[in-house]
């Protein structure tokens, strides 16, 4: 169970002028559940694109279970931000779904009737059956995530990259895709998070990567995820109120 | 055919071709890329010209193509070295479009090609201009093209529909599941070069953005599918093209200033009455909002 799934090696890239990430190496575990976290303007997506080869590296080497990206590209799954996309298009729920089969239906072809289906299946697992037919920019922003994760689900991945898949949705739908998240690592998959919310990392994830603009440290949560290591991932801006009755720890951090 | 039937079939042809572009123009938030390639293509025309000595044929097609993706690629060169998008695209196409204009006065001299013809195109006299085509005999050369450009137009919408589709609404996923996003994007600037090139005799470079960009964006507000935006905004084209027709025979103007004319007048219809999007239903029914089950 200790082999790797993804590997990332002195790791590079810019945005124009400006160095986002530098030097960035580490493990990830085969069917570990991990949450990328840090600051505003850290890298976080920066970082997902780079390794998913959408945005170019200026250094460093990238291996996917012991696989260059060209080979293992069939074994990935990205759910890009909610807002990368443009939710007037003229299509609906079941269609966006299919779209995640579309890289195995080959040029010329049409999507079939089992495709359909297994995109309705998936949309069931999200609890958004009823909504198939919906035009997506009639679903609220919860139902849009929801339609997302469906759509990764649907490509049946082994390691899948998700850009904020909890951010601005409602309770009910963080609850649904966290499930979702704990059962495709009960499945054995491996999962990346960018996560923004600190409260909820060590409920979440089991493993934790801290990120700004290079790895700060990466690790198990529970040894990983201490006060020390965030404020020096988030620049030691930090308000640290403890909370007697859980043990636990609510953060919040300045902005300058 | 009679001349005027000629006439109409050609503005159709246009309308026609330049609806289904338009949709994915208006789809890909490219609209205003249709406006810099109609500009370029000029260059394009005028050197394959100085080459060949040729107004019409593949030679144009093909030097029209080059132009577009000159286009494309040198707003998207522009563009990674920090320069914003639509300041690139002015950058290139005006530039592109002065120096064909320069060829045009200084090296072409007197060949049937003139600035007014370039910017406005000259529907009326297709007619007389034919060529022999196997099995349908003589038709005039404008209708040749744009039946061809019609032709490879839908050709390469049917044959990647899911391609465009995706790649329209998700690059980066489409990107991650190994469609080539990149290459996709310059077969789309070539089919919006030949549409360009082949409605340039009929309705010249800028009324052109009119049929590319409003039966589109019209149909847009009509439906909810792809497929039906698709048929809408060709159906649209068509309308307005046989509209046109008629409103400048009446008033005795220029037909392709009355296509345009036309595809306005559908926009200005739909955008009061459309089923869903419309002011006039908005203001009897006012949006509802969902409650997550």
């Amino acid at each position: 169970m200790t082999h790797s799934a993804l590997k990332v090696v002195n790791l590079a890239a810019s945005y124009r002028k400006n160095k986002v990430l530098y030097d960035v190496n580490f493990d990830i575990e085969a069917g570990s559940l991990t949450g990328v976290v840090g600051p505003n303007g850290a890298g976080k997506s920066t970082l997902i694109k780079t390794v998913l080869d959408l945005h170019p590296a200026l250094t460093g080497e990238i291996e996917f279970f012991g696989l260059p990206f060209k080979k293992a590209k069939k074994k990935i799954g990205y759910v890009p931000q909610r807002g990368s996309v443009d939710w007037d298009f003229p299509t609906n729920a079941l269609d966006v779904v299919t779209m995640g089969l579309y890289g195995n239906i080959g040029w010329l072809k049409r999507p079939t009737r089992e495709d359909k289906e297994k995109a309705y299946e998936s949309l069931d697992k999200m609890g958004m059956a009823s909504y198939a037919n919906r035009q997506i920019s009639e679903l609220s922003g919860g139902q849009q995530q929801r339609v997302f994760l469906a759509r990764a689900l649907v490509q049946d991945a082994e390691l899948y990259f998700m850009d904020e898949p909890l951010a601005g949705v409602d309770a009910a739908t963080e609850k649904a895709i966290m499930k979702i998240l704990q059962e495709l690592k009960n499945l054995g998959k491996t999962v990346l998070v960018v996560h923004h919310d600190l409260q909820t990392v060590e409920d979440y994830f089991d493993h934790v990567l801290l990120l700004n603009k290079t790895v700060i440290h990466y690790g198990k949560t529970e040894t990983t995820f201490n006060p020390t290591n965030i404020s020096e991932t988030y620049g030691g801006n930090m308000l640290w109120i403890t909370s007697g009755k859980e043990n636990g720890h609510v953060v919040s951090s300045f902005n300058k | 055919m009679t001349y005027s039937a000629w006439i109409i079939l050609t503005a159709c042809l246009v309308g026609a071709t330049c609806g289904l572009i338009g949709v994915f123009l208006i789809l890909r938030k490219m609209a205003m890329m249709a406006d810099a390639i109609s500009h370029t293509v000029l260059l394009g025309i005028v050197i394959a010209f100085l080459m060949t000595r040729e107004l019409s044929g593949p030679h144009m097609l093909i030097g029209a193509i080059i132009a577009g993706l000159l286009t494309a690629f040198l707003v998207q060169w522009l563009h990674t070295l920090d320069i914003e998008q639509h300041a690139s695209m002015g950058i290139v196409f005006t530039t592109l479009f002065a120096i064909g204009v320069i060829l045009i006065a200084t090296s072409v001299g007197n060949a049937h090609l003139d600035v007014k013809h370039a910017l406005m195109g000259e529907i009326t006299f297709i007619p007389w201009e034919t060529t022999a085509v196997p099995l349908l005999g003589n038709i005039p050369v404008a209708t040749t093209m744009l039946g061809l450009a019609f032709v490879i137009v839908l050709f390469f919408i049917l044959a990647f529909y899911k391609e465009w589709k995706i790649t329209s609404f998700d690059p980066a996923l489409a990107a991650s599941l190994g469609i080539p996003v990149l290459i996709l994007h310059y077969v789309f600037m070539s089919l919006v070069s030949v549409t360009t090139v082949a409605a340039f005799d009929a309705v010249g470079a800028i009324m052109v953005v009119a049929m590319l960009v409003t039966p589109a964006a019209s149909a847009y507000l009509w439906t909810d599918k792809l497929s039906v935006m698709l048929v809408m905004s060709s159906s649209f084209g068509v309308l307005s093209a046989i509209l046109g027709y008629y409103i400048a025979t009446v008033i005795d103007t220029s037909i392709s200033g009355s296509m345009a004319l036309a595809t306005g007048v559908i926009f200005i219809i739909s955008f009061l009455f459309s089923p869903k999007h419309g002011l006039v239903s908005k203001w009897v029914k006012p949006a509802t909002t969902d409650v997550m089950p």
